[in-house]
């Protein structure tokens, strides 16, 4: 309202890096074909992001049944711990291999977000389980906005620029179409996360317990699966898949920023809700498909209608297609459970 | 009205009557003693009465039908941008300005059945999420806008809106009156504001005793009972949203016209969440609560300006915390504290028709049992 607002407004290109995918490489490609190759692969890269994110809310969706809304925040803190203990190592030992330094930033942002995906479900979404329905959202705002704070105050409002450990010279599979290192990295370091995950939620006792309290808790409980611990590993396995996918995000876009965590983390949500929210396998399927119809969209968008809009519309896809969803189809592509608490 | 006497601690109870005037006789003084600290507080209570008028917009679609909105800042900017169009050199339009109120209220009530339409199946989260979805869509379109097309001048905004003008009597010149006596145009917006906000709190307290307040709180606590009882809930949860975006757009009218100003970055996510703390701390599903809300949170914040900032240079010789980040931990704190412990906030709404927690709650162990 006051002309002096808090978060500051971009350019939609500046606040979301989500906006800008890798035109330079897309204009490359000169014929159709190929377009349609690179607009897929972009899609593929930041849907596999997606896809991790997506996974943390349907995980805790599908066990409490609450959106929390502060994931997408936790993906910034990983990205930007990250960061931090890249440039202190850089500092420290500046020789040291570019794979062993990503290595060991990425296992701190995962600690610290797991800390910190702890330290939300204990101190605040546990008292709230029994309250009425908004109350938990709204505190789930609450945080959101205030790791953003938090995160402002010590990293300040300066877009960060993410030291580049993996190569980011483009590749050329095929002629005309283009690919970095940093881009398949994404691609399999998700798929192998996905898979790892899915084993742990069909194939160990702790999934199995994960499983019995989604489908029920006072009935877990009463097997003696300890309810309460299963929801906070729910918690920390999903915060640190967001810091993985935190650190992805910003190598992809080598932006990293307070507000960054926003965008991606709706976008993740509307995943999660077009795969079937509580659902894993829906999760993956969604983030994917959603990464790549952003990509078509945005790469198609000046032609369908004529120049008239243009890429910097590539946001509202998203939230078109959880509109639709959310009105046709609810339960998402591969859900099934028809709940009642939506 | 006693609803309203609930504002003020201690004496709202023992002496409704006293409060009420009490109250009335505040909102009068107000800008003249904060005249006193300077003429940026008068205008930091003019914004404080345009917050009030949108809190008790939302109150009306969250606290009485329940229906949780957090893309409500979209209606706001509705009404601003209705009013920069049809009141500045941008397009060269000029109408005057009871012409465009209406005119403003009218497309932002439309903007509200628009979003209404769609998500009236969904619930709680859901729709939470929906609405957030329609603020940002609409920021991007004003964001984008400017082409191919220059409709709403992009990032830039637009410059130069016409200021409210009541039959000919300019609000934004200083009232003279004699020969040494005049009155500044704040206190003259602020007295204009205060009128509508007055109006308000009248037609928002008709309604919650209405029929359709009776038939929202049926609804909020208990939707399939609603129904069962032949309320038609779609068509509340429509009214809900027009009426709630009614007063977003006629609050932007105004703001469009106060500041004179209107551009993209006013109406970000931010603003949306800031009103819906201010319901949240005031007290869901109460007037007073909502009044009380916007005030405080719209006040502390530039309280905090003047203290915080001065203290922290004597304290760390430096600015450690700036003002923007004060407001924004001062905002989500209120509302993690105030779910956690008091989540009826600061004036709870009385329970003669909100649902009593207390009793569901007592219900709900003897289920359990």
């Amino acid at each position: 309202m006051t002309p002096r607002t808090v978060v500051r407004v971009m350019p939609a290109r500046l606040m979301d890096p989500t906006a800008a995918p890798d035109w330079r490489l897309v204009r490359l490609g000169k014929g159709i074909m190929e377009t349609l190759i690179q607009q897929l692969i972009n899609g593929l890269v930041i849907g596999s992001v997606y896809a991790l994110i997506a996974l943390g809310y349907t995980m805790v969706y599908g066990i409490l049944g609450l959106i929390n809304f502060a994931h997408g925040d936790v993906l910034m803190v990983g990205a930007l711990v990250a960061l931090q203990t890249m440039t202190f190592l850089m500092g420290m030992a500046p020789g040291m291999s570019p794979l062993v330094m990503l290595s060991i930033a990425l296992l701190v942002a995962i600690v610290v977000c797991m800390l910190l995906g702890f330290t939300m479900e204990r101190l605040a979404y546990r008292r709230l389980r029994n309250a009425p329905r908004l109350a938990p959202l709204i505190t789930a705002i609450g945080v959101s906005f205030l790791l953003q704070t938090i995160a402002m105050i010590i990293w300040g409002r300066n877009y960060h620029t993410y030291p580049q450990l993996i190569s980011t010279t483009p590749l050329q599979p095929i002629e005309g179409v283009f690919i970095t290192p940093v881009q398949i990295t994404i691609i399999f370091g998700s798929a192998a996360l996905m898979i790892g995950l899915l084993l742990l939620v069909n194939r160990t006792k702790i999934g199995r317990a994960m499983r019995a309290t989604a489908e029920n808790h006072r009935v877990a409980s009463l097997m003696g699966v300890d309810t309460n611990a299963v929801i906070a590993f729910t918690f920390v396995i999903g915060a640190g898949l967001a810091a993985v996918a935190g650190v992805m995000f910003a190598s992809n876009y080598g932006i990293a920023h307070y507000g960054m965590g926003f965008m991606p983390g709706l976008k993740a949500f509307t995943a999660a809700v077009l795969g079937g929210i509580g659902n894993l396998g829906g999760a993956m399927l969604g983030g994917i498909v959603l990464g790549v119809v952003e990509s078509f969209g945005a790469g198609y968008i000046e032609n369908l209608t004529f120049g008239f809009l243009n890429s910097s519309y590539q946001d509202i896809f998203a939230f078109l297609i959880l509109g639709l969803v959310l009105i046709f189809r609810p339960t998402g592509l591969l859900g099934e459970r028809v709940s009642d608490r939506a | 009205m006693n609803e309203l006497a609930a504002a003020i601690p201690w004496l709202g109870k023992r002496n409704p009557t006293a409060a009420r005037w009490l109250i009335l006789v505040i909102a009068l003084v107000a800008p003249v003693i904060a005249w006193q600290f300077g003429r940026s507080w008068v205008r930091i209570l003019d914004f404080a009465l345009l917050y009030m008028m949108l809190a008790m917009g939302l109150n009306l679609v969250v606290g009485f039908a329940g229906l949780l909105d957090l893309g409500y800042i979209a209606f706001y900017a509705v009404g601003a941008y209705t009013f920069a169009f049809l009141a500045s050199p941008h397009f060269d339009v000029h109408l005057p300005f009871w012409a465009i109120l209406p005119l403003g209220a009218g497309f932002a009530a439309m903007a509200g059945i628009m979003l209404g339409f769609p998500v009236l199946r969904l619930r709680g989260d859901y729709l939470a999420i929906v609405t957030l979805g329609f603020g940002e869509i609409v920021r991007i379109f004003m964001l984008n806008l400017n082409y191919p097309v220059n409709i709403t001048n992009g990032p830039q905004g637009i410059n130069m809106i016409d200021p409210i003008n009541l039959f000919g009597w300019d609000l934004s010149r200083n009232l003279q009156i004699g020969e040494n006596f005049s009155i500044n145009s704040l206190f003259l917006y602020y007295y204009f504001f205060l009128l509508a906000v007055a109006g308000s709190i009248v037609f928002v307290h008709r309604l919650q005793i209405s029929r359709v307040g009776r038939a929202w709180a049926a609804m909020r606590d208990d939707e399939l009972a609603a129904k069962a009882i032949g309320i038609n809930t779609r068509n509340m949860k429509l009214l809900a949203f027009s009426l709630g975006a009614t007063f977003g757009g006629l609050s932007g009218c105004l703001f469009g016209a106060f500041q004179g100003f209107v551009s993209p970055e006013s109406f970000s996510l931010m603003e949306s969440i800031a009103v819906l703390t201010m319901v949240v701390f005031g007290g869901m599903g109460n007037i007073a609560g909502a009044l009380v809300g916007a005030f405080v949170l719209a006040l502390l914040p530039e309280i905090l300006r003047d203290v915080a900032v001065p203290l922290q240079q004597t304290l760390f010789g430096h600015v450690l915390l700036d003002p923007e980040v004060l407001r924004m931990l001062l905002l989500s704190l209120a509302m993690i504290l105030m779910m956690l412990l008091r989540p009826a906030g600061l004036i709870p709404a009385r329970a003669r028709y909100s649902h009593d927690h207390h009793l569901s709650n007592k219900l709900k162990q003897e289920a359990a049992k």
